[in-house]
């Protein structure tokens, strides 16, 4: 399922005293079954882009398509849009209302007016593809399990409405490290297995690098580069200039060139630092 | 040293619903001596934010005793001279504001200890001031970014004059941006005003420059020592499923190719000393 | 909707009236009800009606947005003059259908109205123009000084200050509910009114759930900052009355005085 943003702008407030521009003319083309990373500072037009795609808001300027089809078109039916965009808000947890988390993941899929056996079927999925044991955990109030248990419960959520483009908004926020791993690993499977879109939104750098296959970086409103990790973490000074870092051991890499120029300084994981290093330590030996 | 604050064989176990009872603190002693910087890590649930309410004497331990600045906190009579020494701040920067204007927000501390209002302008104008927030101070706090905030709770409990600052996970909700500014301010709180810090994370990296790290699980305290000495065991720490800086992780995985260094490399200048020796 | 309502609006200029304690507008406002319903001929209207323009050219705030705050009470208004206007028994005036209109219930009508309005236009102006903060501040030292109330002050007024404070809090929190909601298909706007009600039950459930969690965690970060009630306690800005408040008494005394005595007209 591609994804083509076209001349896409917009403005809060337009034409009173608060107006703000939050995005402005970009334009962008998301392959199907690709993993994106979303960087950017707060306030850098990240959510409200994501907004777009799952007509939470409508542009101000521009088109969106989705398969082809105009989403924001009045023959589009928006349900069907939202059905094939999953979007995992901040903090997901804080939408949980049900009094088991069996009728709360079937949340969504009974709004799309499905049959029971289907929705049934489509909760347990949903809530083992986030590693959760359905038949131990279906009858349990949500309100009484952990925080990373919760987050889970809210994502299956928006799985269980089997979108093709899943979105999350800083999905690991507020977790502890486990919980992080948890939660990214179960993302970087699902986009493995079943060859669904993924835009990930998050701070991390270092996860950025480890889980996605290009990463989009937003500024001010604007799309500054839309790469590969390589390429995007090569531009250390602009992602700086834009209040943005690289991972730790890119730093590295660049101190180390500035020592021994053979050095490949566009490194941005632990494995490929280490593989480098070693490559280096064997150079200086043989010399 | 004058010891700011001391537990000793701490427990604190609490009933979840009908007698299903949790150890949230098992057997924990340790001490802090004023001055020093503290890092706790942990998981959820390792019990370090039970820690930090039972030095604020919000909790009492059911075993063993807490000192906090010479006073047993169980000394119901001294509580809030406790509470005035200890000043905390807590995670969700929303939660713990409680004025609609920045420099209220900070004298309500020292409006709860009943300060004379003179005494109390100047004190909110300097901790608005230490924490560069002077500017700032006839804002709305919804008008604040999180690292904002966060300092402004941290003015708040600046202007109570206390000897020791908890914080606890102050940064987990905030951005890069955000956890810089809190860090960069508590670091400066330390070395400059010489206020006591416990500061407790999930981040690593907030804490190599600490004067000592404890990490706690399961109630118990698992480590403690200098981030060298601590970041020297990194498979304990992975056993612990806790995080680990890349560089450390990097220089951790050369020493398993053999290529030997010393272990506990902190930061990127470090990494890039050792390498070149 | 809530846009309309200006009661509890702050209009920030810096008229005199925006100056004055915010006690003064508070005792003015107060003294200026119960002079409104001992007004009984229509003079006493005009005095009113003079005293608030007055006012209003005073405090700098638009006309226009002040009667904004009238449209949001139009249905009210309306039903008060209906019930007076045919229910009223007295000299048949007019008959309709089967109700009969009073000359009694036609006077009593036009004044409720104007009584209405004249309330809910002078509670505007103080609103509009006293900080929420301030207003705060005003009541707690007003009702300090009620023997009886006095030791309710404090916690009066932290409750109010507590709202004002979470009230943007909360508004962002059911726009992201919201939102969250709707990203999983939810259908907000249409149904009958019982299907609407249970729509909003995904809303309100979590709303709930926040607020709670959120009174919860205050609780204790106020505790940790060894808040204990009222008593002892010191304030940054104490309230105190200046010259201009002196002079903003006497005014308004000789014009309750000026309405009261319409009376007698």
């Amino acid at each position: 399922m591609s994804i083509e943003i076209k001349n896409l702008s917009h403005i809060y407030s337009q034409g009173s005293p608060f107006e703000s521009i939050a995005l402005d003319d970009i334009s962008a083309v998301i392959d199907k079954g690709s993993f994106i990373g979303l960087i950017g500072h707060t306030g850098s037009g990240k959510s409200t882009f994501i907004q777009h795609l799952n007509v939470l808001l409508k542009p101000t300027m521009g088109q969106i398509f989705i398969d082809g089809i105009d989403i924001n078109d009045k023959s589009t039916k928006v349900k069907s849009i939202r059905q094939k965009v999953g979007l995992v808000f901040q903090y997901p947890e804080h939408q949980l209302f049900e009094e088991t988390v069996e009728k709360d993941v079937a949340f969504g899929p009974e709004n799309l007016g499905l049959g029971d056996a289907e929705i049934k079927k489509r909760v347990k999925d949903a809530l083992t593809m986030v590693g959760l044991d359905y038949d131990k955990i279906k009858d349990k109030s949500p309100f009484e399990l952990s925080g990373g248990q919760m987050r889970r419960v809210a994502i299956a959520g928006v799985l269980a409405m089997k979108p093709s483009i899943l979105i999350l908004d800083e999905p690991t926020a507020g977790l502890d490290p486990r919980g992080r791993d948890d939660i990214l690993n179960v993302i970087s499977e699902l986009h493995r297995r079943e060859k669904i879109t993924v835009i990930l939104v998050s701070h991390s750098m270092e996860d950025i690098a480890k889980h996605v296959e290009k990463i989009m970086v937003m500024f001010d409103g604007k799309i500054k580069i839309f790469d590969t990790p390589q390429n995007v973490f090569s531009q250390v000074d602009l992602l700086e200039n834009i209040g943005l870092a690289v991972p730790q051991v890119t730093y590295l890499m660049r101190k180390l060139k500035e020592i021994d120029p053979l050095i490949d300084q566009n490194i941005y994981t632990v494995q490929q630092a280490k593989e480098e290093i070693i490559r280096m330590m064997r150079r200086r030996k043989d010399a | 040293m004058e010891k700011m604050i001391e537990f000793k064989n701490v427990g604190y176990i609490y009933e979840k619903h009908e007698g299903a009872e949790t150890v949230a603190i098992d057997g924990v002693s340790f001490s802090v001596r004023k001055g020093e910087f503290i890092g706790i890590i942990g998981h959820n649930g390792s019990g370090k934010s039970t820690l930090s309410k039972l030095i604020n004497a919000i909790l009492f331990p059911t075993s063993g005793d807490i000192w906090v600045a010479g006073i047993n906190t169980k000394d119901h009579s001294r509580i809030w001279d406790i509470r005035q020494s200890a000043g905390m701040v807590f995670q969700n920067p929303d939660n713990q504001l409680v004025a609609t204007m920045v420099e209220e927000e900070v004298a309500f501390g020292p409006e709860n200890l009943g300060i004379d209002p003179k005494e109390i302008r100047k004190r909110v104008d300097e901790a608005l001031k230490t924490v560069e927030m002077g500017e700032y101070k006839n804002k709305k706090p919804h008008q604040l970014s999180g690292g904002q905030k966060q300092r402004i709770a941290i003015a708040g409990i600046l202007a109570m004059k206390p000897k020791c600052i908890i914080l606890d996970e102050p940064t987990a909700m905030l951005d890069p941006a955000g956890r810089k500014e809190v860090i960069e301010t508590i670091k400066r709180l330390n070395r400059e005003e010489n206020i006591t810090i416990l500061h407790i994370t999930h981040y690593m990296d907030e804490v190599v420059d600490a004067d000592r790290i404890i990490v706690m699980d399961e109630g118990k305290i698992a480590m403690e020592g200098t981030p060298r000495e601590v970041l020297c065991q990194v498979e304990k720490l992975k056993d612990l499923r806790l995080d680990v800086p890349q560089i450390t992780e990097l220089a951790y995985s050369l020493q398993k190719e053999e290529i030997d260094f010393g272990c506990g490399v902190l930061t990127v200048e470090e990494m890039v000393d050792r390498l070149c020796q | 909707m809530l846009k309309d309502v200006t009661i509890g609006q702050y209009y920030p200029t810096n008229s005199f009236i925006h100056k004055l304690d915010p006690r003064t507008k508070i005792h003015f406002t107060f003294l200026y009800i119960i002079a409104l319903f001992t007004i009984d001929n229509f003079y006493g209207y005009l005095a009113a009606f003079a005293l608030l323009m007055g006012i209003t050219l005073v405090s700098k705030i638009p006309v226009g947005y002040i009667l904004r705050g009238i449209k949001g009470l139009v249905f009210i208004i309306l039903i008060t003059v209906l019930i007076n206007l045919f229910m009223t028994p007295g000299t048949p005036k007019f008959e309709i259908w089967r109700l009969t209109i009073t000359e009694e219930g036609l006077e009593i009508a036009a004044f409720m109205a104007l009584r209405l309005i004249f309330l809910v236009t002078g509670t505007s102006i103080m609103t509009l123009t006293t900080s929420p903060i301030a207003l705060t501040d005003g009541i707690e030292y007003s009702l300090r000084s009620i023997p009886g109330v006095k030791k309710y002050a404090h916690e009066l007024a932290m409750m109010m200050t507590i709202a004002l404070r979470f009230i943007p809090t909360l508004m962002e929190e059911t726009d992201r509910i919201m939102k969250a909601q709707k990203a999983r298909g939810a259908d907000l706007e249409s149904g009958n009114l019982v299907q609407r009600a249970k729509n909003l039950i995904p809303i309100l459930v979590p709303l709930f759930v926040s607020a709670f969690r959120r009174a919860d965690e205050l609780a204790i970060a106020m505790e940790a900052r060894c808040y204990r009630g009222g008593h002892d306690r010191t304030r940054l800005n104490e309230l105190k009355y200046n010259k201009r408040d002196v002079y903003a008494y006497f005014v308004i005394l000789g014009m309750m005085v000026a309405i009261f005595a319409t009376r007698w007209l």
